[in-house]
């Protein structure tokens, strides 16, 4: 199996992409999830419907969603640029941000899941001998859902790892900038004589899906047991 | 000790009525389930926000509906010992006990780690799970981190309730033991008579939301 310095290229950037994309969103994903699971508030089921429009959506639609509000023109697009000389508009950042917002629906469910299943008598118990809310949560809420925000977070990586259709539409498919795993093996599938390389992307995406999952299952496992020997 | 309170609270049918004070020590509120004892109790800790209603604690405001003061649970350096134990699963025993303790190191304490270990008779638990631990047990871990947490006031829910006849008469040397060793101010939660008469020196007799007695325990000298 020989893959090009392109094909290789686009292992190493949607490695980065999902990885990225995964860890900048998963505090954000635990504050939503948490907000759903625990508070009462004006608009929530609004939140919780934006929240899950990507999972709806046809992925073009929010690709191009992103593109009108984050690309060069956009507001959003213009107001990274200004503040932070952040360019999303046909750069891996906004591979990035599309593969996180595709992801987010998919980690903040789990998340949720994970939150709720917390039994609120024992954060009560620990908020009388003393913690703030934030200590509660820290101490208390976070350690218990652990095997949940995990599951939430591998979730959101596999899903980013596979990401193509807001991916595409957003920031278009360069070499060495925006190529990922899954736009190389479409670009592949539409040359002649693409398929060898086409079929090499392809086990290497399932070989890497395979290795996120053990991981995260042997992670798991770790800390049950570490968990039963404290 | 004074503790004062006045509530007013209905959830759903139940309506909570009262206003006490009590002088303790060890203030009992006895009465049949259902009677509010235990809402009594979650508005003393702060974990229920009555629709109104004043508490007050040795001079100190905890809750006071009409001037919008409410004081939460974790700033009342209260201890809670729950009906069903709440031990934090994902701890062992010695980490469940010093959890609050670590919280509160600003307050002298009443008693050290191992006094209280040995008090209570865990020094062969410390390195257990909850999970690994009989009702019994749980519940004497459930009082040395409500202890350890330095507590000006211990709020006790049925501690025995839950355990048969012979765990409970395991524990009761503990809980009188706590009685002579520290001059905490305590209020005591139970329906049964017996405990409430060897633990209490005030008892307040609670029925549908209200009180209907509150009397000294003529059994405590």
């Amino acid at each position: 199996m020989t893959l090009s310095p392109a094909d290789i290229t686009a292992i190493w950037l949607s490695l980065k992409i999902a990885s990225v994309a995964t860890l900048v969103s998963l505090p954000f994903a635990i504050a939503v999830a948490w907000l759903l699971a625990r508070r009462e508030f004006f608009g929530k089921s609004l939140i919780n419907g934006l929240v899950h429009l990507p999972l709806v959506l046809p992925p073009v639609v929010t690709g191009y969603l992103l593109l009108i509000s984050f690309g060069k023109k956009g507001p959003f697009g213009e107001m990274l640029e200004a503040c932070c000389g952040i360019v999303m508009s046909f750069r891996w950042t906004g591979a990035a941000l599309a593969c996180a917002i595709m992801a987010f629906p998919l980690s903040v469910r789990a998340i949720r899941l994970a939150l709720e299943s917390v039994d609120t008598k024992l954060e009560a118990a620990a908020s009388t001998l003393g913690a703030t809310p934030w200590h509660v949560f820290a101490t208390i809420t976070v350690p218990l859902a652990f095997p949940g925000i995990l599951a939430g977070a591998v979730l959101g990586f596999a899903k980013a790892l596979g990401e193509f259709g807001a991916t595409i539409t957003f920031v278009s498919n360069i070499p060495g900038e925006t190529q990922t795993i899954a736009t190389a093996i479409y670009g592949h599938t539409q040359s002649p004589g693409g398929d060898a390389p086409a079929l090499q992307l392809t086990i290497i995406s399932v070989a890497i899906a395979m290795i996120a999952l053990m991981a995260s299952e042997m992670l798991a496992r770790r800390v049950s047991r570490k968990a039963a020997d404290l | 000790m004074s503790l004062s309170l006045k509530i007013q609270h209905s959830a759903g049918r139940f309506t909570l009525d009262l206003a006490v004070s009590c002088t303790g020590p060890v203030t009992a509120l006895f009465g049949p389930s259902g009677a509010g004892k235990t809402s009594v109790l979650n508005i003393l800790a702060g974990l229920i926000r009555p629709q109104s209603g004043q508490v007050s604690f040795q001079g100190e405001t905890w809750l006071d509906t009409d001037k919008h003061i409410f004081v939460p649970a974790h700033a009342r350096a209260i201890g809670y010992v729950f009906q069903e134990g709440r031990l934090f699963p994902h701890l062992n025993v010695r980490h469940n006990l010093t959890y609050g303790a670590n919280l509160s190191k600003n307050r002298p304490a009443h008693a050290s780690f191992d006094d209280v270990v040995d008090l209570l008779g865990l020094s062969a638990l410390l390195q257990r799970h909850p999970r690994n631990l009989s009702g019994g047990e749980q519940q004497r871990v459930a009082i040395g981190r409500a202890l350890l947490a330095r507590p000006r006031l211990l709020l006790m829910d049925e501690p025995l309730a839950a355990l048969d006849v012979a765990r409970r008469e395991e524990i009761m040397p503990y809980l009188e033991n706590l009685r002579a060793a520290f001059a905490l101010p305590t209020i005591y939660v139970s329906h049964s008579m017996p405990e409430v008469r060897r633990l209490a020196d005030d008892i307040i007799t609670l029925e549908e939301g209200r009180v209907t007695s509150q009397r000294a325990n003529e059994h405590q000298a």
